[in-house]
C-alpha cells in the first residue's frame, strides 16, 4: 500500500500557479487549491486548508457532553443530524444505557432525510460547479420540501440538534410521518427529472466519464469513504457493516460499483437517493410507541476509558472517539471526518487532468469545507 | 411626406430630399450620419436592456421560479435599475495593469458590435448601409470584439483573465471558421453577398426551406458556432463562471464591466438577426411560391415584425441552449469545431455548391 500513496509534489520557481480559492465559486466554501498549470493541464493540486478552523476538538474539552452535541452540526452542515447521532451513540454506549426502540427508528428516518436533503444540494451544486446553471433550482426545489418537514419538527432547518445523549429533545411532530411520506411519494416523481436534466445530457457525460480514475486501492489507502469510495468498489458503508440504530432492521443494498469515475460518483448517490427512499419507507409505517427518550442523568459523566464510535454520514465514515477520566468533560474529543480523508486524494485523481476537469473532481468528491477544518 | 410601415424606403428618400433640398450636400451627409449615429445608439441601448430583462425571465421560467418581479410592474425597471447601479460604482483601477490597453478594451469590444448593427436591414428600406458585400462585412467586423477579449485578459494582469482570454481567442478564432463557412452555403445560393439580394432572393420561399437538407445542417452549424463565437453558455469558457470566477473581464467594475455585460448580449443579437437574414428570410414575409392567396395575408404582416419576430425566435433559442446545457471543456470544444464541424462544414459547401449547379433547390 505504501507505493499508492506517494504523490510527491515537487515545486518549481517558474510553474504557472493559481489560486483557486479561498474565496471561489466552485470550491464550495474557504479551500484553495494551488493549480500548477501547463496550459490548462494542471501538473499538480496542493489543497491548503484551515481557513474555517474553529478549533472545536478543543472548544469540546470544557463542554458537558449534552453541549458537544450542537458543536458536531457544525462540521459538515448538511449532515447535522448524522454528526449529532455520532456523539450521542457513543455516549449512550460508553453509559450502556438502551435507548428506546422508537429513538431509534426516528433516528434512521432522520438520517436518511438528512443524506437526501444532502444529496440534493450536492446534485445542485454539482451541476453549478459543470456549469448547468439549472440544477440549482430543480434540486433546491425538493430540498426545500424535506427542510420544512425539519423545521416543523425541530424548528429548525439546516442545524438541528435533535439528538441528544439518550434519546431526542423532544417528539416528532404528529404531522411527520403524513408529510414525510407526501415527500417520498413526491420524489419519486421529481428525481427522474435529475437524470431528465442532468444524467443523460451528452456534455454532462463528456464531461465526467473516464475523468479523475480512482482505483480500489488508491480509495482504501486515502481512507476516501461514502459514495465517493463505493464508487471505487470500497465497500465502507458502515450503515451495512457495522449497523447502528434501526438500519439491522431495514432490507436495504450497499451500492458497489468500480468504475471509480466521476460520473460514477455522480451515479451511485443518484442511487442512493432511491435507496434512501426504500429505507424510509420500510419505517416510516413502524414507528413503535414510547418514549422518546431514555432516562437520563442531567449530569453525564463517562466512565473512565477510551470510546470509539462511527457513522455514515452522506459524505462518508464519520468517528467520534472520546478519551474520558470519569469528569463531567471529556479529556479529549477527536473526530474522524470523511472530508479530510476525502479531499487529500484530488491531487492523486486530480493532476494531469484540465482546469475544468479539477473542478469536476472536486465536485464529485462533494466536499464540505467546515468538515475539514473544523 | 409619405410613410409607409411596409416600406421604409419612400420615408428615408423623404427626409434624404428635405435634408439636401435645405443645406449643403456635405452638411446633409453630415447631419444624416448623426441622426443615424444617435438612432443606433439608442437602439443599442433599448435592445441591450431588452436583452438582458428578457434572459433573467426567461432563465426564470426554465429555472421554475419568477425572476425580476420588485422594479416596476414585472420587473421591467430591474434593468435600468441594474444600470443605475453599474453607473455608480467605482472604476478601480489596478496596480501593474498596463492602464491604456486595460481602458481600451471594453470600447474595442462595443465599437465592434455597434459597427455590426449598421449592416443590418431590418425592414425593406431600413438599413444604414447596403454593401455589396456585406455579409462579408458583418462577418469581418463581428470578429474584432475578440481582440477587445483579448486585451482585456492581457492588460489586467490577473491570471484567471489571461486563461479566460487565451480560450476566448482560441475559441472564436476557431468557430469563426464554421459560421463564415456555414453562411457561405447560402452565399453560394442567393449568388451574391449583399444582404439586400440575399433578402429579394428568398421572395418565394425561405433558405431553410428552399435549401432542403444543406441549408438546415448549415443552420445547425451555424447555431452552434454563433452561440460559440458570442461566448455563450454551454461554450462559455472564457467566463466559465465556475473555473475562471469571471474570465477575461474579472478585473472590470463599474460601466467598464457593463460594456462587456452589454457587448454579449448585443453579439447574440447580431448574430441572431444575421441567422434570420440569412437562413429565414430576414424581413421577407412567409411565402410559397404559387399560393398567392396565402402569400398575400402574409404581407399584412410588417416586414419589421416579421425580422424581430424571427431574431427573437433564434434569440429564445441560443437562451435555451445555455440555461440547459453545461459547459464544455476546452478540448472538447476545440474538436468540436475542427473534428466535426469543419469537416461537415466544407463537405456541405460542396454539396451545396452541386445542388446549386444541378439547380436541385425548390425555386
Amino acid at each position: 500500500m505504501k507505493e499508492v500513496i506517494q504523490d510527491i509534489i515537487i515545486r518549481n520557481s517558474d510553474d504557472y500557479i493559481i489560486n483557486m480559492g479561498p474565496q471561489h465559486p466552485s470550491t464550495h466554501g474557504v479551500l484553495r487549491l494551488e493549480l500548477s498549470l501547463q496550459g490548462e493541464k494542471v501538473k499538480y493540486v496542493v489543497p491548503h486548508i484551515g481557513y474555517i478552523h474553529r478549533g472545536i476538538e478543543k472548544m469540546c474539552e470544557r463542554d458537558t457532553y449534552q453541549q458537544i452535541i450542537h458543536l458536531t452540526d457544525r462540521f459538515d452542515y448538511l449532515s447535522a443530524h448524522m454528526n449529532n447521532e455520532a456523539v450521542c451513540l457513543n455516549v449512550e454506549n460508553a453509559l450502556e444505557v438502551e435507548v428506546p426502540e422508537r429513538v431509534k427508528y426516528i433516528r434512521t428516518i432522520l438520517d436518511e432525510l438528512n443524506r437526501l436533503a444532502s444529496h440534493q444540494l450536492w446534485w445542485c451544486a454539482f451541476g453549478m460547479d459543470l456549469g448547468a446553471l439549472t440544477t440549482f433550482f430543480y434540486g433546491l426545489r425538493d430540498r426545500e420540501v424535506i427542510l420544512d418537514i425539519f423545521e416543523e419538527s425541530f424548528g429548525s432547518r439546516l442545524l438541528h440538534s435533535f439528538n441528544t445523549p439518550g434519546g431526542l429533545m423532544h417528539d416528532i411532530h404528529p404531522n411527520f410521518q403524513k408529510r414525510t411520506k407526501e415527500f417520498i411519494k413526491y420524489f419519486r416523481k421529481k428525481l427522474p427529472e435529475y437524470d431528465q436534466l442532468l444524467s443523460n445530457n451528452v456534455i454532462f457525460q463528456m464531461r465526467t466519464k473516464g475523468i479523475g480514475y480512482m482505483s480500489k486501492e488508491v480509495a482504501i489507502s486515502y481512507g476516501v469513504t461514502g459514495p465517493s469510495g463505493r464508487a471505487s468498489g470500497f465497500s465502507c458503508d458502515v450503515r451495512k457493516n457495522h449497523p447502528y440504530s434501526a438500519y439491522d432492521k431495514v432490507d436495504f443494498k450497499e451500492i458497489l460499483d468500480t468504475t471509480g469515475d466521476t460520473f460514477t460518483r455522480y451515479k451511485l448517490r443518484i442511487a442512493e437517493m432511491w435507496e434512501s427512499m426504500n429505507i424510509i419507507e420500510q419505517l416510516i409505517d413502524n414507528i413503535p410507541e414510547g418514549d422518546y427518550t431514555a432516562k437520563m442523568k442531567p449530569i453525564i459523566k463517562l466512565p473512565v476509558g477510551e470510546y470509539y464510535q462511527r457513522v455514515e454520514t452522506s459524505r462518508g465514515e464519520m468517528g467520534v472517539f472520546i478519551i474520558s477520566d470519569g469528569n463531567k468533560f471529556p479529556v479529549r474529543v477527536k473526530f474522524r471526518t470523511p472530508n479530510f480523508a476525502n479531499l487529500f486524494v484530488l491531487n492523486k485523481i486530480g493532476s494531469g487532468n484540465k482546469i475544468a476537469d479539477i473542478v469536476a473532481i472536486s465536485g464529485s468528491l462533494d466536499l464540505v469545507i467546515p468538515d475539514i477544518d473544523r | 411626406m409619405d410613410f409607409n410601415i411596409y416600406d421604409f424606403t419612400s420615408f428615408t428618400k423623404w427626409v434624404d430630399n428635405a435634408l439636401n433640398s435645405s443645406m449643403s450636400p456635405l452638411l446633409a451627409i453630415i447631419i444624416e450620419l448623426i441622426i443615424i449615429g444617435l438612432v443606433f445608439l439608442l437602439f443599442y441601448a433599448i435592445v441591450g436592456l431588452l436583452l438582458v430583462y428578457a434572459e433573467r425571465k426567461v432563465c426564470a421560467v426554465i429555472q421554475n421560479r419568477y425572476g425580476p418581479n420588485r422594479v416596476g410592474p414585472f420587473g421591467i425597471f430591474q434593468t435600468i435599475a441594474d444600470l443605475i447601479k453599474l453607473l455608480m460604482k467605482e472604476l478601480i483601477n489596478i496596480k501593474h495593469a498596463d492602464n491604456f490597453l486595460f481602458n481600451l478594451a471594453p470600447f474595442i469590444v462595443i465599437i465592434a458590435s455597434f459597427m455590426a448593427i449598421a449592416a443590418l436591414p431590418f425592414a425593406k428600406g431600413l438599413q444604414a448601409i447596403d454593401f455589396n458585400i456585406g455579409i462579408f462585412y458583418l462577418f469581418a467586423v463581428s470578429s474584432l470584439g475578440v481582440i477587445g477579449i483579448l486585451l482585456a485578459g492581457w492588460s489586467s494582469n490577473s491570471k484567471y483573465s489571461l486563461i479566460g482570454a487565451i480560450r476566448s481567442g482560441a475559441q472564436v478564432i476557431s468557430y469563426e471558421l464554421s459560421v463564415g463557412l456555414s453562411l457561405l452555403a447560402i452565399v453560394v445560393f442567393a449568388g451574391t453577398m449583399q444582404l439586400s439580394g440575399i433578402i429579394e432572393s428568398q421572395a418565394d420561399g425561405w433558405w431553410i426551406i428552399k435549401g432542403h437538407f444543406p441549408a438546415l445542417v448549415a443552420f445547425v452549424i451555424f447555431l452552434i458556432a454563433s452561440t460559440a463565437e458570442t461566448n455563450r453558455g454551454p461554450f462559455d469558457l472564457a467566463e466559465a463562471e465556475s473555473e475562471l470566477t469571471a474570465g477575461f473581464h474579472t478585473e472590470y467594475s463599474g460601466i467598464k464591466f457593463a460594456f462587456f455585460f452589454l457587448a454579449e448580449y448585443m453579439n447574440m443579437f447580431i448574430v441572431a438577426s444575421i441567422a434570420a437574414t440569412m437562413f429565414l428570410g430576414g424581413w421577407m414575409p412567409f411565402h410559397i411560391a404559387g399560393w398567392d392567396g396565402m402569400n398575400a395575408i402574409m404581407d399584412y404582416v410588417p416586414p419589421i415584425v416579421w425580422f424581430f419576430g424571427k431574431t427573437i425566435f433564434v434569440i429564445l433559442m441560443m437562451m435555451w441552449f445555455k440555461w440547459t446545457f453545461p459547459r464544455l471543456r476546452i478540448d472538447q470544444l476545440l474538436n468540436l469545431e475542427w473534428k466535426y464541424l469543419l469537416p461537415l462544414n466544407l463537405m456541405n459547401i460542396v454539396l451545396v455548391a452541386f445542388i446549386v449547379l444541378m439547380g436541385w433547390y425548390i425555386k
